[in-house]
């Protein structure tokens, strides 16, 4: 069932929400041993969750429009009571006081949390191989990796475990999961959801949305978690007009650009072909399709990798070992500091941390973290001149399909370019989503980028409901 | 603060040594806000630790910060009372790891400051650049447990977070003092600009105005600058002038013996009354300041900035031309006492109902150490002309003010209670029946128009009453018998 | 190769700079690493950003500011129970050596 179907038997009283829950629960209790979508599931607390909603929707009212729908949470937005590690040692254990915005918003909205979700270490990693408790396995192909760093919340989608979930995205994490899962993924545009009770990785990057089996349930969660917020700063002060509104509304009269840099070099000859099949398809609903450009956006890799790593580099330094989390005891504070750091970090995270530090550091800051700002401002004019063209761009979300597990572990530099077509959204701040749209030669999903301007998701969204109809 | 500002040790490097000291302060002053810069706990001092903190301020993660409007208000009054210009400025984060600090970074502004360019004028009239004064926050607290509370001694060490997040703005000052004495006399009056806009409680004991002093020495004559020591720990305005005359005195000593003056922070010790060098860290600073990604620019609207210049109440300096102008013959240093008292509007109100400048004066800085009290400008201002007509001698006049600041009331009810009754005229004619008896060639002088003699009657008269009779009107009366 | 970017000696002192105790084995491959990658993205070096200025965020606001109302704080018995040492409703730590900078 999709979670547009479930609130409605919910809220209609034909179907309890602890049946649901519960159906959600065995799923994951006979598939979770081979996947590891979660690091932590959280049945009683579903169930008592669930309880509350079927005694409202006796009661005659309304529990909302995720009226018992299960949810898996990313374990990087904050559970008041449930813990939340970002599948780092750092913060094993670790028990927030309070929920993310999100969090109380798709509360308020009837749904029920089924568990946290594995994810590459603060969400640094395209593959949730860097997980300190173990790699995600693609529910397609438990050989292959579920993309990432949200890999843990796709495949939980993709497994069935869960109709949606929640990740993060700061340079792909959400829709490059998406893609290799073979799921939606959508990137919000920046401000459009809270990131109160996100924890951070790249302020300036960050955004959470949704993971779903259907485009019509990741419009719903979207709906429902997006919204001005006075906890975040970045939030974008006016109310949007829901995406479920206009779902159905179709692409005749839109002018799609094909994103050149993005669909070229790099990518997989099977994924060019899916991705060209869509293209056709939005064509044959009425869309105009012509190629578009944006130059600047093949130096979005190392613009970004610069900017999220200095972010990061700051974002990381609270894990000291004095208030929360892991602590490993030294002689003093410093020695303290240094001891927790290095045993509760993993690999990839110490070399962000790096490599963030370092373009941050005296002398080389003009060199490199103030170059990347500029460089992002390229990039946004650059989509500037395309929004003026088009009012959507296509391009892949991921080059190739899912990779094996292990395949790039050695290799940061191979890993990082699986991102190469997600980033450039990231940095320009705009909407963009992954919509499934076929299998590759090797039978393993591929997923459809679709780009928006900023606040661009409604027509995002129509177009994503095109392709979805496509298929069937 | 206990230490006015009238209170001169004798601070100073003696002229006459050849060596100039060159002062640039940097002030720290909590701002009076109901809350921190970034979050909804509360911004108050004391209370049970850790009791004041939210997720912001404590760092925990996904914690959001979100500008305190107040905090940026109150910073904008204080950048408009030192003369700054207000700009469009951005949040910064300096990063370093110490334990009093919740997130190992303070939001702090850097190379875009709210204010820049000001000036503030000591009551000298000598004006005092100040470079920037921007927004920052606190850290929290730390206590050294064992090793009697010393850092480096200490068994281990406790964090309070109740302070972390407050609002501070830092004034930077520009190195233009040139004594200890004038900058005791900056911190004072910017301690009464930053009380007199409402910005913050200005109170050095309770840490919400901090003073780190950046001194160094050069020889007179000289216009380049020597080596500077910054100075912290420095509790009061009695510390901060002794603190930096040691710190000269400890440079000239260092440079006249040939030796230099080594770059570096030092702490001041009160109850030794020296500085000492702090254990430099092995670790290196670098601060790898970069724009916070979690707040946007900030850029007040010039309709804003000109509503709060409009709100601004008297500065101290306005408040001591006014008072000078209503009392053109007082002291300059009288006049900034009574401002620093906030006794001027007192004054003011007082000359304006009819008090002579002069003793109003008097009253205000010799007899209202401890403030008004119960004292109304109308009372001071009758007490005033009593004295004036003779009604009351001063040593009673200040009796009267006494129970006046303490319990109200009128001066001539208080004068009666007190038993000062002026003496009716039929007591000094016979008193001054016996005075001319008694001297007859004065009065025969007096008569024929020597004017020195009425002094010399008065202060007979005088002696006669214990004071108790009015000099005027034993002249009047002098003058009228002589006919 | 080209030449090098990021020596060893240059890396230990970011690590300690972040806090992070690094061995030999990390050292030397954590070296190699770091200096492939920024050889990758000097590509930026090469373009021509004279007269940009730098994107903070996409997003085109400012002046974002919260009323001055107290909210809620946090329970000190919850936050102290999962903090790693606690001493009289305080965060306890070892020596912490020097003053704060």
């Amino acid at each position: 069932m999709t979670a547009v179907e479930i609130s409605e038997a919910v809220r209609s009283g034909q179907r309890s929400a602890r049946s649901v829950v519960d159906m959600s629960l065995s799923t994951i209790g006979a598939g979770e041993a081979e996947v590891h979508a979660f690091n932590l599931v959280a049945a009683e607390q579903a169930l008592a969750q669930a309880d509350e909603i079927d005694r409202m929707v006796a009661a005659g009212e309304d529990p909302g429009p995720l009226a018992g729908v299960p949810v898996a949470l990313k374990d990087n937005l904050c559970t008041r009571g449930m813990g939340t590690t970002c599948s780092s040692r750092i913060l094993e254990g670790w028990v927030p006081p309070y929920d993310a915005t999100v969090v109380e918003l798709l509360r308020n909205a009837g749904a029920v949390f089924v568990g946290k979700t594995n994810m590459d270490e603060f969400a640094m990693g395209s593959s949730t191989e860097n997980s300190a408790f173990g790699p995600t396995r693609n529910p397609r192909d438990l050989s292959r990796v579920p993309g990432g760093s949200s890999g843990g919340s796709a495949a939980a989608v993709a497994a069935g475990f869960a109709p949606v979930a929640l990740g993060s995205d700061t340079g792909g994490s959400i829709r490059q999961p998406a893609a290799l899962c073979g799921v939606v993924g959508v990137k919000p545009t920046y401000g459009l959801v809270s990131r109160y009770g996100l924890v951070a990785f790249a302020s300036s990057l960050d955004q959470i949305g949704p993971l779903a089996a259907t485009v019509a349930d990741s419009a719903r969660v979207l709906d429902v978690i997006s919204g001005p917020d006075a906890r975040d700063s970045t939030s974008i002060g006016d109310p949007q007009p829901p995406v479920s509104a206009t779902l159905g509304d179709g692409v005749d009269g839109l002018r799609v650009g094909v994103l050149a840099e993005l669909s070229g070099d790099g990518i997989a000859p099977d994924v060019a072909a899916r991705v060209r099949a869509a293209v056709g398809a939005l064509e044959a609903a009425g869309a105009r399709v012509a190629e578009a450009s944006v130059p600047a956006a093949v130096y979005g890799l190392s613009a970004y990798y610069l900017i999220a790593q200095a972010e990061a580099s700051s974002n990381l330094a609270r894990y000291d070992g004095v208030r929360y989390g892991l602590r490993v005891d030294a002689p003093s504070t410093p020695g303290m500091n240094t001891a927790t750091r290095s045993a509760g970090f993993g690999d990839e995270v110490k070399r962000r941390i790096m490599v963030g530090t370092y373009a941050l550091s005296a002398g080389y800051y003009d060199a490199y973290y103030g170059r990347a700002q500029k460089v992002r401002t390229l990039i946004v004019d650059d989509f500037a001149s395309a929004w003026e063209q088009f009012d959507l761009l296509v391009s892949p979300t991921s080059p190739t399909t899912a990779f094996s597990l292990g395949e790039r572990t050695d290799d940061p530099m191979s890993m990082y370019m699986s991102d190469v077509c997600t980033v450039p959204v990231n940095l320009a701040g705009q909407a963009a989503m992954s919509v499934p749209y076929g299998v590759g030669d090797d039978g393993l999903p591929v997923g459809v980028q679709i780009l928006a301007p900023a606040l661009g998701e409604p027509v995002m969204f129509r177009a994503a409901a095109v392709l979805e109809a496509s298929l069937q | 603060m206990s230490d006015g500002a009238l209170d001169k040790p004798g601070l100073g490097v003696p002229a006459d040594t050849g060596w100039e000291t060159v002062v640039g302060l940097e002030v720290h002053a909590e701002l009076s806000t109901e809350t921190k810069l970034f979050s909804a706990s509360p911004n108050r001092f004391g209370g049970e630790p850790n009791t004041h903190i939210d997720p912001v301020s404590l760092g925990l993660p996904g914690s959001l910060p979100v500008l305190n409007q107040k905090a940026v208000e109150l910073a904008i009054r204080v950048g408009l009372a030192l003369n700054c210009g207000i700009r469009p400025s951005v949040f910064a984060r300096k990063n370093y790891f110490y334990p009093d600090m919740p997130k190992d970074f303070q939001i702090s502004q850097y190379d875009e400051p709210i204010s820049v360019d000001g000036w503030l004028e000591l009551p000298s009239g000598k004006r005092i650049g100040i470079e920037r004064a921007h927004l920052e926050e606190d850290t929290g607290k730390t206590v050294h447990i064992g090793g009697a509370g010393r850092i480096h001694e200490a068994g281990y060490s406790l964090v309070d977070y109740n302070r972390a997040g407050v609002p501070l703005i830092e004034i930077v000052g520009r190195p233009e003092l040139r004594s200890a004495e004038e900058a005791r006399q900056y911190v004072a009056e910017l301690r009464a600009i930053l009380v007199a806009v409402g910005a913050s409680d200005g109170k050095m004991e309770e840490g919400s105005l901090r003073v780190d002093c950046n001194v160094s020495v050069r020889p007179a004559g000289s216009d380049r600058l020597g080596t500077r020591c910054e100075i912290k720990n420095v509790n009061s305005l009695r510390s901060l002038g002794r603190a930096i005359e040691h710190e000269a005195r400890r440079q000239i000593g260092l440079l006249a013996g040939g030796r230099p003056v080594e770059q570096q922070t030092r702490h001041w010790n009160e109850d030794e009354g020296r500085t000492h060098a702090l254990r430099s860290k092995e670790e290196d600073h670098d601060y790898r300041y970069f724009p916070e990604p979690d707040l946007l620019p900030l850029d007040p609207s010039a309709e804003w900035v000109e509503e709060i210049r409009r709100e601004l109440p008297p500065l101290p300096r306005d408040r001591r031309l006014r008072l000078g102008e209503a009392a053109p013959s007082a002291d300059a240093g009288h006049i900034a006492l009574a401002v620093e008292r906030s006794l001027d509007g007192l004054a003011l109100a007082a000359i304006g109902g009819g008090g002579l400048p002069e003793r109003v004066m008097i009253h205000i800085v010799q007899n209202l150490a401890g403030g008004a009290g119960m004292l109304d400008a109308e009372a001071l201002a009758g007490l005033a002309q009593m004295e004036e007509a003779g009604e009351l001698t001063a040593t009673q006049a200040k009796k009267v003010l006494a129970v006046l600041a303490e319990s109200g009331g009128s001066p001539q009810d208080a004068a009666r209670a007190l038993g000062f009754e002026a003496m009716d005229s039929t007591e000094l004619e016979s008193m001054l029946d016996g005075l001319i008896a008694e001297n007859p060639e004065e009065w025969s002088r007096f008569c024929e128009g020597d004017a020195k003699l009425t002094g010399f009657f008065v202060g007979q008269a005088m002696k006669a009453t214990r004071g108790r009779a009015d000099g005027k009107a034993v002249t009047q009366l002098l003058i009228s018998r002589r006919g | 190769m080209g030449q090098q970017r990021i020596t060893r000696a240059e890396c230990a002192r970011v690590a300690a700079l972040a806090r992070l105790e690094l061995t030999e084995e990390e050292l030397e491959r954590f070296t190699g690493q770091l200096d492939e990658l920024l050889g990758h993205v000097a590509e930026v070096e090469a373009l021509d950003v004279e007269g940009l200025a730098p994107t903070m965020h996409a997003l085109p606001i400012a002046n974002v500011l919260r009323p001055d109302v107290p909210g809620e704080v946090l329970d000190r018995d919850e936050v102290l129970a999962r903090a790693p040492l606690a001493e009289d409703g305080q965060f306890r730590v070892p020596p912490v050596l020097g003053e704060a900078p």
